[in-house]
């Protein structure tokens, strides 16, 4: 039954847009859906208890590097994501391989993380002569004339096409979250029914596993980063980098549920509704309101709602 | 001197203790002997208010103490020496030996006591600035009885003293208990090495899956036909 | 090459370790939490950037005397760090690990927000200028040096209550077997209680020190937090010795790294050779097993 439900949601999800939805609802949706994707990108680390505090990183490197290498180079952002991706790689295997090898978790693998998307900011700050530093960044734009899009500069002022790229890679976000929740089980059967002499065998693969799966939310946040960057047209240290915006995806994943596959959607619909209602309410005049109250909900989810929104429910269903 | 009435207590839906009761009055040495698995361990656990009976009175010198929190039992004149002696390994001897005395009655005394501890256990006064965590079995012993003692208790709680320990270790300990008890502490031992405490005790309990079988003089059950078939090979 | 002895170099050295003394108090605030309640107060940094704006807001704001607005804003942030313990941290104890993490990571936001709302996103300063000390062609600021010694004594302090008192032998107890405290008589939420209390007034007296030489803003946390959880990291969680040389070590290669290069690659080279050090030893360069 909710199965049912759910592709009938779909279904309007995909057709809705084409039939007529206001401008700003429209770049609302797209951001839902852009920072599900993100989010969703995290929690498959996340939900294996690699609870990463740096992913800002990765998100700053996929949105710099693509504009910095458009805007100094003249590389195409295709050219430019995957030189972006491979950086991540380099970058969350470095952080990545001494921890799992050494079984850094916790504590430990949190800090580490979450300095690593602090140097990161301090990184894009300090070459300001590049980046622009606090100020931002804004790709030149590609749109000449009458053009009213670029495959090859990956910019499109016509926000119905931004709205179904988003679409897709957040559909396929959720696809791989699904395919890496199977496997995981499978391994983690394996490893409770192998015996003690496996075990070490066991440890070897399981480093790895860990390793790939990281490599993977690694680089899929990258992307989210470059989709960012092409759809805002603008970044800036604190949006795509830093401990902030760090918290925010663990937060949203959180808030919406860490082990359902619609959670992080869930977390980031919320996150949206949020900032939107205090945007109205409050307008721009009180600054860190948003924050303020971000931060005492995080506080009171963990202590009162530790499964998140989408899981309680889910929890509650099935009681 | 202590009163136990009718306790039961248990862990989640495991019941470890049905309906069990004892006493034990001042200056006598007391012993409840089990095998292991009885339920010793969570009766001395009840008595310091470290988990919470499901029924039954605690009383101590004629007053009840079943709503006192677990850090208050101490100021009752309750010390326990737990089970596996529980020093802190990275603490000095001295500093763990402080560590009983740290309620402020206990400070008030902390220089006196240290003394009597010291005079006790000389071997602990050699080690004072030693990691407790480096010494032997036997010297870990000493020095939580010690730790026990610095609080000037009333009545003083054994948590199996000989578990772990070489044979040799084992006899020397048992000397201590009788020194110990020649001081005049009034002392409550759990113990599985039934025929050692049996010669130090007055009285003892026998524990059986949580409940008292037998009780009596220590030299009466050392006698019973029971006890020796069961517990002591003959 | 004839100079072996560059007096420029001994000047970044010794900013070095005047920096080192400030940043192994930070550190000892957050590894003595950590250590003995086991929860990392991602806030930490917060919790002193609050303290800088009590001490802005009563001595600039109010016109309090200075060594008051000192004193006050000690009292507050350890009082603020006990709240906290009380109200959010013991709620998550028995929760993962990642939930007392993100709590303080609420606790993050919520202080820079409010500090934010409160007192905007202008830079304050008490307007205190201390002169700089010369000696020989080297330039010595007077405020650092003041930090240091401050930062040193309080260290001192620290460990000498540690060590002589009763609360502070309880409270190195506790890290070692919490179950076994009643028996001592020794509540163990009061002993958290007072070590929270007590990780508040280091932050608090860190903020004192850092007023002395930086403007306020509600986001200088970031400044300085991150680099203090890899100092920690660095010296092993929870080992107050390893975190105090990690902090002298780290400081240098900011300070020397900043001097050779640029000021900002300083910290990339410190965090770089953080790094290293994460690949070979993992555990921190000076873990105890615990």
């Amino acid at each position: 039954m909710v199965k049912n439900v759910g592709w009938a949601v779909l279904a309007a999800l995909v057709v809705a847009p084409w039939l007529g939805v206001g401008a700003y609802p429209l770049h609302l949706m797209i951001m839902a859906l852009l920072w599900g994707y993100i989010y969703t990108s995290w929690s498959i680390m996340g939900r294996l208890g690699m609870v990463s505090f740096g992913h800002g990183a990765f998100l700053g490197i996929g949105a710099y590097g693509v504009v910095l290498l458009w805007n100094t180079l003249g590389w195409s952002p295709w050219i430019g994501a995957i030189v972006a991706v491979a950086v991540t790689l380099v970058v969350a295997t470095l952080i990545g391989w001494p921890c799992f090898r050494f079984k850094i978790v916790g504590h430990y693998f949190a800090l580490v993380t979450l300095a690593l998307s602090e140097v990161a900011r301090l990184l894009i700050v300090a070459l300001r002569d590049t980046t622009g530093g606090s100020l931002g960044i804004t790709p030149k734009s590609a749109l000449t004339g009458d053009a009213t899009g670029s495959l090859a500069a990956l910019q499109f002022s016509n926000k119905l096409v931004w709205f179904y790229i988003v679409l897709g890679c957040w559909l396929a976000a959720l696809y791989v979250w699904h395919r890496v929740d199977r496997s995981m089980s499978r391994l983690a059967l394996e490893a409770i029914s192998e015996e003690e002499d496996a075990a070490a065998s066991v440890g070897i693969d399981v480093s790895r596993t860990k390793l790939k799966v990281t490599l993977l939310s690694a680089a899929m946040t990258c992307i989210g980063g470059v989709l960012y960057a092409q759809y805002q047209l603008y970044v800036n240290p604190e949006t795509v980098s830093g401990i902030g915006i760090s918290l925010q995806m663990v937060f949203g994943v959180i808030a919406g549920g860490l082990f359902v596959m619609l959670g992080p959607t869930v977390g980031a619909v919320l996150l949206l509704v949020l900032s939107e209602t205090l945007r109205v309410l409050v307008g721009n005049q009180v600054h860190g309101l948003d924050l303020l109250i971000y931060g005492a909900l995080l506080i009171f989810f963990i202590i009162y709602m530790p499964r998140g929104i989408l899981g309680e429910v889910l929890h509650r269903l099935r009681r | 001197m202590l009163r136990v009435a009718g306790v039961s207590a248990g862990y989640g839906s495991f019941q470890a203790l049905f309906d069990v009761s004892l006493e034990v009055n001042a200056g006598e040495a007391v012993a409840v002997i089990g095998p292991n698995g009885a339920g010793k361990t969570t009766l001395l656990r009840v008595i310091s208010r470290l988990i919470e009976p499901r029924s039954g009175d605690l009383q101590m010198e004629g007053r009840r103490y079943n709503d006192a929190a677990a850090h208050e039992v101490i100021g009752l004149g309750i010390a326990q020496v737990p089970e596996g002696r529980r020093l802190f390994p990275r603490l000095t001897v001295e500093d763990n030996l402080r560590m009983g005395a740290f309620t402020p009655a206990a400070r008030a005394q902390y220089g006196q006591r240290l003394e009597f501890v010291y005079d006790l256990f000389p071997k602990m006064k050699e080690r004072r600035g030693q990691l407790a965590g480096t010494m032997s079995g036997g010297e870990q012993q000493m020095c939580a009885i010690g730790r026990a003692l610095m609080s000037g208790p009333k009545l003083l709680l054994l948590d199996e003293p000989s578990a772990g320990l070489a044979p040799v270790i084992v006899q020397s300990i048992f000397a201590l208990m009788k020194r110990i008890r020649a001081q005049g502490f009034t002392v409550l031992i759990v113990e599985q090495n039934i025929q050692q405490v049996l010669k130090v005790v007055d009285r003892a309990y026998l524990l059986e899956t949580g409940r008292i079988r037998q009780s009596g003089p220590a030299a009466e059950l050392l006698a019973s036909d029971e006890i020796r078939r069961a517990y002591l090979g003959v | 090459m004839d100079q072996i002895f560059d007096v420029f170099l001994l000047e970044a050295v010794l900013n070095g370790i005047l920096l080192g003394g400030l940043l192994a108090l930070l550190a000892l605030g957050l590894n003595l939490i950590f250590g003995v309640i086991d929860v990392v107060w991602i806030c930490y940094a917060e919790l002193i950037m609050v303290g800088m704006y009590m001490i802005w807001w009563m001595h600039s704001g109010l016109g309090l005397p200075l060594a008051l607005a000192f004193v006050l804003s000690i009292a507050f942030v350890a009082a603020l760090g006990a709240a906290m313990h009380h109200f959010i941290v013991r709620p998550v104890l028995t929760a993962e690990p990642i939930n007392q993490l993100l709590v303080t990571g609420g606790v993050l936001f919520f202080l820079q927000a409010a500090a934010t709302v409160v007192f905007g996103v202008e830079f304050r300063n008490i307007g205190v200028r201390l002169p700089g000390i010369s000696i020989g062609d080297m330039n010595l600021s007077l405020a650092r040096l003041i930090a240091f010694a401050v930062a040193i004594a309080a260290i001192a302090a620290t460990y000498l209550f540690l060590t002589r008192t009763y609360v502070g032998t309880a409270i190195r107890a506790i890290s070692q077997d919490r179950a076994i405290m009643p028996l001592m008589g020794v509540n163990p939420s009061r002993i958290y209680l007072v070590t929270s209390a007590l990780g508040g007034a280091l932050a608090g007296l860190a903020g004192c020190l850092l007023v002395l030489q930086y403007d306020i803003h509600p986001a200088i946390g970031l400044s300085f937090g991150p680099i203090t959880f890899l100092i920690c990291v660095m010296g092993g969680l929870g080992n107050l010795i390893g975190g105090f040389l990690a902090a002298f070590v780290f400081a240098q290669f900011i300070s020397v790294g900043g001097f050779m290069l640029q000021l900002e690659w300083g910290y990339v080279l410190a965090f770089l050779f953080f790094i290293g050090v994460m690949f070979w030893k993992p555990e921190g360069l000076f873990a105890r097993r615990r």
